[in-house]
């Protein structure tokens, strides 16, 4: 009878679970692999793909513009990565404290995170605006004080990245909430053991807080590698063909270009496939950074 | 929460100082961004810069609406929203439905492999879109859907990992005594899901349903590869498209365009507040 049962339940499982089935060959699994093989042919989708076996990982080797770009990703993400999330935990842990018009104050902190890329592309565009942008006409005056002018935010290959930078920065909200939730779940006893033994309010952040929500940290630095790395829309809108002098010209903006601008498809999987294992690599390289680190309750 | 009592008054202030002037400063671009779209244009290249505009232009908002209309024969505006509408509604019908019975499969019935099943579509997760992209272009070119909204809702009518892995933890939390008391009555996996865990979930399936719907509004990489004739954009591929013909001239506009853009998602917001930050604090909570 039981075996029956179960029999049935399995069914229903599977029957249940189809479309996803359905939805993981058809989209994710055929052009995972598919990629796989393109990345040895030469394709260009108008006509079927011809194998030309390593050409387009040896072509991409002695392709000047791709380490440029993969330069401009990396640099990008080593400055926007601990800006953001260092950002977003100095606003959860101010949040923390408790005290008046907190909710005021997160949905303030959140709702810049709500922008839809395209607007803060163009948005930014316009407070960094060479001639009229209005943080410039803020901060000009100190910079007259020492006798230099203000940052070309938008013009000079030195300030295009900080420019993005700035603009992540600011959209941070959604990280700020899972450290939110990760700091008002860490228990108070452990915060008043650590008060009883004397330690003040740095020791105690260092010491407790901080341990009890690394796992969240490492979470979402790694999200942030995965997002980062894959920038595409802001850079896109921001700084047209990677303007000034392709400092802004990114990895997934190259791979676009090169698939559906020059319908080098083949090359193109190459690429995308060079970022997986880049992703792969870095997300491990994080892992085992911080395992030392990192500490998991009841573990 | 005596911990918290102890903070000195010192303290206490610095936070609040410190948490007024950080929330100015991310309010300024906001603020900046209204006070451009209502201003006449030649305000808004004044140094230094105009915050409280001469007189207020609401007719920005309008005009940015309806820019191009004459040569496009439509309003660009409004037809770009309404396919963000009805393509947002195609999604998160679909990935409600979906994501749902998948999420009920992985969380609440016993298969063979199941676990298995589960572990490799967390890890899709990892999967960067730059690698599909090509991949899936050839597929809907071949299947003919190019030019057509298709490739940007079909798929989310077969489940999508993040949603499918959020209802999952959801579902699990459902006491397991409700469904074996309904089988002993006779209920079918079916009369369960549907009479029960559904009814309970609600919460979790407006999570679903905000976050596929804020999904559609946001994406740009999307539309840009699939939709081709300009009458089929939309808001953000519009946006991109307006910026690229009117940019750097009619900032006034432009930000009135963006405001138009932004506004639907901060009202969303502001009335589904609680779901969003459960929402979003559960996907780091594991």
């Amino acid at each position: 009878m039981t075996g029956t049962l179960a029999k049935k339940q399995a069914w229903a499982g599977l029957i249940f679970a189809s479309p996803w089935f359905i939805g993981f060959s058809a989209f994710i699994a055929y052009p995972v692999l598919a990629s796989v093989y393109f990345s040895f042919c030469d394709y260009s989708v108008l006509k079927p793909p011809v194998y030309v076996g390593a050409e387009n990982y040896t072509d991409l080797i002695h392709d000047e513009l791709f380490w440029t770009t993969v330069r401009n990703t990396l640099v990008y993400a080593s400055m926007t990565l601990p800006a953001s999330m260092l950002t977003a935990l100095i606003l959860a842990m101010l949040l923390n404290a408790k005290v008046k018009g907190m909710a005021v104050y997160r949905t303030m902190f959140f709702i810049p995170a709500l922008v839809p890329q395209v607007s803060l592309a163009i948005l930014w565009s316009w407070i960094l605006n060479g001639d009229h942008g209005v943080l410039n006409a803020f901060i000009g005056p100190i910079y007259h004080l020492f006798h230099k002018s203000p940052p070309n935010w938008m013009g000079t290959p030195e300030w295009s990245k900080p420019a993005m930078v700035l603009m992540s920065v600011w959209s941070v909200g959604n990280a700020v909430l899972i450290y939110l939730a990760s700091l008002q779940d860490v228990p108070t006893s452990l915060i008043e053991a650590a008060e009883l033994d004397g330690a003040n309010g740095w020791k105690k952040t260092l010491n407790v807080t901080l341990p009890m929500i690394s796992p969240v940290i490492l979470f979402n630095g790694i999200m942030g590698i995965i997002g980062t790395l894959q920038v595409f829309t802001g850079p896109y809108i921001m700084f047209p063909n990677g303007q000034p002098a392709h400092s802004t010209y990114f990895y997934t903006e190259y791979l676009y270009d090169n698939a559906f601008k020059y319908h080098k498809m083949g090359y193109a999987s190459a690429m995308g496939w060079i970022l997986f294992v880049m992703i792969l690599i870095l997300t491990f390289v994080s892992i085992r950074l911080s395992e030392k680190h990192v500490h998991y309750q009841g573990s | 929460m005596a911990s918290q009592k102890q903070l000195s008054k010192t303290n206490r202030f610095f936070v609040q100082f410190a948490l007024i002037a950080l929330t100015l400063a991310f309010a300024f671009p906001f603020v900046w961004m209204l006070s451009t779209a209502v201003k006449p244009i030649e305000e808004t290249m004044k140094d230094p810069p105009v915050w409280i505009p001469s007189h207020f232009q609401f007719n920005n908002f309008w005009d940015a609406i309806k820019y191009g209309q004459e040569t496009l024969g439509y309003i660009p505006f409004l037809v770009y929203a309404r396919n963000t509408i009805v393509l947002a509604a195609l999604v998160v019908i679909g990935s409600v439905v979906s994501n749902s019975l998948v999420a009920y499969s992985f969380s609440r019935l016993k298969w063979p492999g199941r676990d298995v099943a589960f572990a490799i579509t967390i890890a899709t997760m990892m999967v960067p879109f730059p690698v599909l992209m090509v991949p899936s272009f050839g597929l809907f070119r071949a299947l003919d859907w190019i030019g057509t909204y298709r490739p940007l809702w079909v798929p989310a009518w077969f489940g999508s990992a993040f949603s499918i892995f959020l209802l999952r933890q959801f579902f699990r939390t459902i006491p397991f005594e409700l469904s074996e008391a309904a089988k002993i009555d006779g209920a079918s996996e079916w009369g369960i899901f549907r009479n029960i865990v559904l009814p309970l979930s609600k919460p979790a399936l407006a999570v679903v349903a905000l976050f596929s719907f804020m999904g559609v509004w946001n994406d740009f990489l999307g539309p840009l590869i699939y939709l081709l004739d300009q009458k089929t954009f939309t808001l953000s591929l519009g946006l991109q498209f307006y910026q690229s013909q009117a940019g750097g001239t009619a900032w006034n506009l432009l930000m009135a365009a963006s405001t138009i853009v932004i506004l639907p998602l901060i009202i969303l917001f502001f009335f589904t507040q609680r779901l969003f930050i459960q929402g979003i604090a559960v996907t780091g909570l594991k």
